[in-house]
């Protein structure tokens, strides 16, 4: 797809050397819709997501972090590439492992800080923890916990896309693994018997928890699960930010125009365990060592210092900027109070608690 | 004033909610069919596809798209034709739309409505359950189950005009009875008990079909000279157990009756809160009136056996005032 526009105000003048000297890719193309500015705005997403769940985990070491705790690293160039493509009126939906959807989503990292020290500033008031992050401000419905039934309330939401003609999108992040199950089917069917402005994005990272793909699915090629309700779908390379970008692109714009939603299968790797806890028992070292070495952070860093978008030394800035707002999200979290104990009543477990009570203040 | 079926103050009452925009109806064969019990019947005519939606059976699907569409500011009504099928979607009813609200720090709800239908006729094992219990376990759920005409149009409005997911609980044997329904647009409020019958030798606390039973037993014992109370508790989540409670320090007797089985069922609950808030008052152990505890039968003989008759509600208030 060779789109060829005339000269946009955000092309820098650094861009032209480059066109010149390259054929089309999706780095040339997003250089010239986007310009340098917001190739480097991506940088600094990946990397914060990194950062900030780096220190996650450090967090977590420390008891500062309870319960289940699943890490994106390895995987951020799809969630950001995607989302990307999102505009204010459009909707995202994900699964337990969401740090790094919200903060593409531009969630700000302190409520976010909070809700894993389970702080009542955190974005669902201390309530969710790492699996439950959501602000509706932004139309991000919050992480799921149960495998697949998630992707039933995001066709929901695209129902009600449709029906009151919002001209909004809905973007559904799942697993390889929440493929088997019988909600997923239930969604594309549903999705595409009424034609819902769904994007499917499912980051296949090769394994359900320690389960490997080929055993876990008769399909391994994600994708054409599709093909079972004539639905539209790809399969792309999820470690490519720019080409992730694109591809989705083209999805969200044709769930847009009406036609129906689309299933994007993005290949990944994750590099930490399923969850803190995980021993890994199911992959080698050289495994993930081999997936380390392509790792999309690095690999986009180098394509904008090579490509003379950004020197290294401003990417460096970036990430000295980064860390000083990850510490500060750990000190606004530590500070933060704990939510209080109307949680406990009924005023915490219905939009309209009733008169009659359901949970007895008096019980011991 | 008017004299109207279970039946036809439900189409009212759904009719007025078809009023605004958001509201939209999903469920299997509401339309093209015709409505499985005629509650929708001429709806899809009425008021078209868009918005009477006949959806594929996949019933986690149906309260999956109900949820997401409420918690993005639709009024969804979501009918699951028989409670029986409901157990597809307990991942999300349970899971999803009553954890919503809490779970993500009471910044966005579900106001979804749940309509859906106890009953047996012979249907057999799979076709003939209650799952109340199940239901009203759950906190984040309301969960109602009125009994006569004027609180089924009167409750069902209270349920759409609430931002919490509601559990309407009807009853396949229920849809004939006849009763008077008030003009005008007047709301039964969740959450409150009713007297359905004064009384004082005894109290009857009941709710859905078994409020009628229980009136019926009523009147063949005040022939006797009994005089029995009954309570209609309405909604089982949250439980108003107010009216049963001042009823039972009256009559100092009780008997509980619910359709569904005894062990851990509603009137466990139910006997329980009695016992734990009236123990000073009691004069006799309550006994309860339940489907007898087994898969139900096919054969009428037995399926007989296993429901709750009249008789069996009689003879318990007469074990409980030790007159047999
Ligand atoms: C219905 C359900 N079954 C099992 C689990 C436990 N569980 C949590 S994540 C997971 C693996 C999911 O793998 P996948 O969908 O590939 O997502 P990934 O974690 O790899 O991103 C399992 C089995 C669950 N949360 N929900
Ligand atoms: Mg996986």
């Amino acid at each position: 797809m060779q789109k060829q526009r005339g000269s946009t105000k955000a092309v820098t003048s650094a861009t032209q050397s480059v066109r010149s000297s390259m054929t089309s890719t999706p780095f040339t193309r997003a250089l010239e819709h986007l310009g340098a500015d917001q190739l480097v705005e991506y940088y600094r997403q990946m990397m914060l997501i990194r950062r900030f769940e780096e220190k996650c985990q450090e967090m977590y070491t420390r008891s500062k972090i309870g319960g289940f705790l699943h890490l994106y690293v390895g995987e951020e160039a799809t969630g950001v590439g995607a989302i990307s493509n999102l505009q204010p009126q459009d909707h995202v939906f994900t699964h337990y492992r969401d740090h790094g959807h919200a903060i593409a989503r531009g969630l700000d990292i302190n409520p976010l800080m909070a809700e894993l020290f389970g702080k009542d500033t955190g974005c669902s008031r201390g309530m969710g923890g790492s699996m439950h992050f959501a602000d509706i401000t932004k139309n991000f419905w919050g992480g799921y916990a149960i495998v697949g039934s998630h992707l039933l309330l995001a066709d929901g939401v695209a129902l009600q896309c449709q029906m009151q003609k919002t001209n909004g999108v809905v973007m559904v992040f799942f697993g390889d693994g929440a493929t088997n199950g019988g909600e997923f089917y239930e969604s594309l069917n549903f999705a595409q018997l009424w034609k819902l402005p769904v994007v499917f994005v499912c980051e296949n990272n090769l394994f359900a928890m320690g389960t490997p793909l080929e055993v876990h699915s008769s399909v391994t090629e994600i994708h054409r699960k599709a093909n079972a309700f004539d639905m539209k779908s790809m399969r792309i390379d999820g470690n490519d930010l720019l080409g992730v970008r694109e591809q989705v692109g083209e999805a969200v714009a044709y769930a847009r125009s009406g036609k129906g939603p689309v299933l994007v299968e993005a290949m990944t790797y994750r590099f930490r365990g399923h969850s803190a806890q995980d021993t890994q028992k199911y992959r080698t070292k050289e495994d993930v060592e081999k997936h380390r070495s392509a790792d999309p952070l690095e690999a986009y860093r180098k394509l904008l210092v090579e490509e003379e978008i950004c020197p290294a030394s401003r990417l460096d800035a970036i990430d000295v900027q980064i860390d000083a707002e990850v510490d500060a999200s750990v000190e606004f979290a530590d500070n933060s109070p704990v939510p209080g104990n109307e949680w406990l009543t009924d005023a915490g477990i219905y939009a309209a608690p009733l008169e009659t009570l359901t949970v007895d203040p008096t019980l011991v | 004033m008017a004299i109207l079926t279970v039946r036809e103050a439900l189409q009212q009452a759904l009719h007025e909610a078809m009023q605004d925009e958001r509201v939209f109806i999903i469920g299997e064969d509401i339309g093209h069919y015709g409505s499985t019990y005629g509650v929708t019947a001429g709806f899809l005519e009425k008021y078209g596809p868009e918005r009477i939606r006949d959806a594929p059976i996949a019933e986690a699907g149906i309260l999956g798209l109900a949820t997401g569409a409420a918690m993005a500011g639709m009024r969804p009504i979501a009918e699951i034709m028989s409670v029986n099928f409901s157990l597809l979607a307990f991942d999300i009813i349970i899971n999803h739309a009553a954890k919503i609200y809490s779970m993500f720090g009471g910044k966005f709800s579900v106001p979804l409505v749940m309509r859906t239908t106890n009953g047996w006729t012979q249907l057999s094992a799979t076709h003939s359950q209650s799952f109340d219990a199940m239901f009203a376990y759950i906190p984040g759920l309301k969960v109602v189950a009125p009994a006569t005409p004027a609180d089924m149009k009167g409750m069902f409005r209270a349920a759409m005009a609430d931002p919490d997911p509601v559990i309407f609980i009807e009853h396949t044997l229920m849809y004939g009875i006849k009763g008077e329904v008030p003009d005008g647009d007047y709301v039964v409020p969740i959450g409150k008990s009713v007297l359905a019958r004064e009384g004082r030798h005894i109290t009857v606390v009941t709710y859905s079909r078994m409020v009628h039973l229980s009136l019926q037993a009523a009147e063949l014992l005040a022939q006797e000279g009994i005089e029995v109370e009954v309570v209609d508790l309405r909604t089982l989540r949250p439980l108003d157990m107010s009216i049963a409670l001042e009823s039972f320090k009256k009559t100092n007797h009780a008997v509980v009756v619910t359709e569904d089985w005894q062990s851990y069922g509603t009137s466990a609950e139910i006997a329980t809160r009695l016992y734990e808030a009236g123990f000073d008052y009691l004069d006799a152990p309550i006994q309860r009136v339940n489907f007898r505890e087994v898969p139900m039968p096919y054969a009428k003989n037995l399926e007989m056996q296993v429901v709750v008759t009249t008789e069996r509600i009689v003879a318990a208030i007469k074990k409980v005032l030790n007159r047999s």
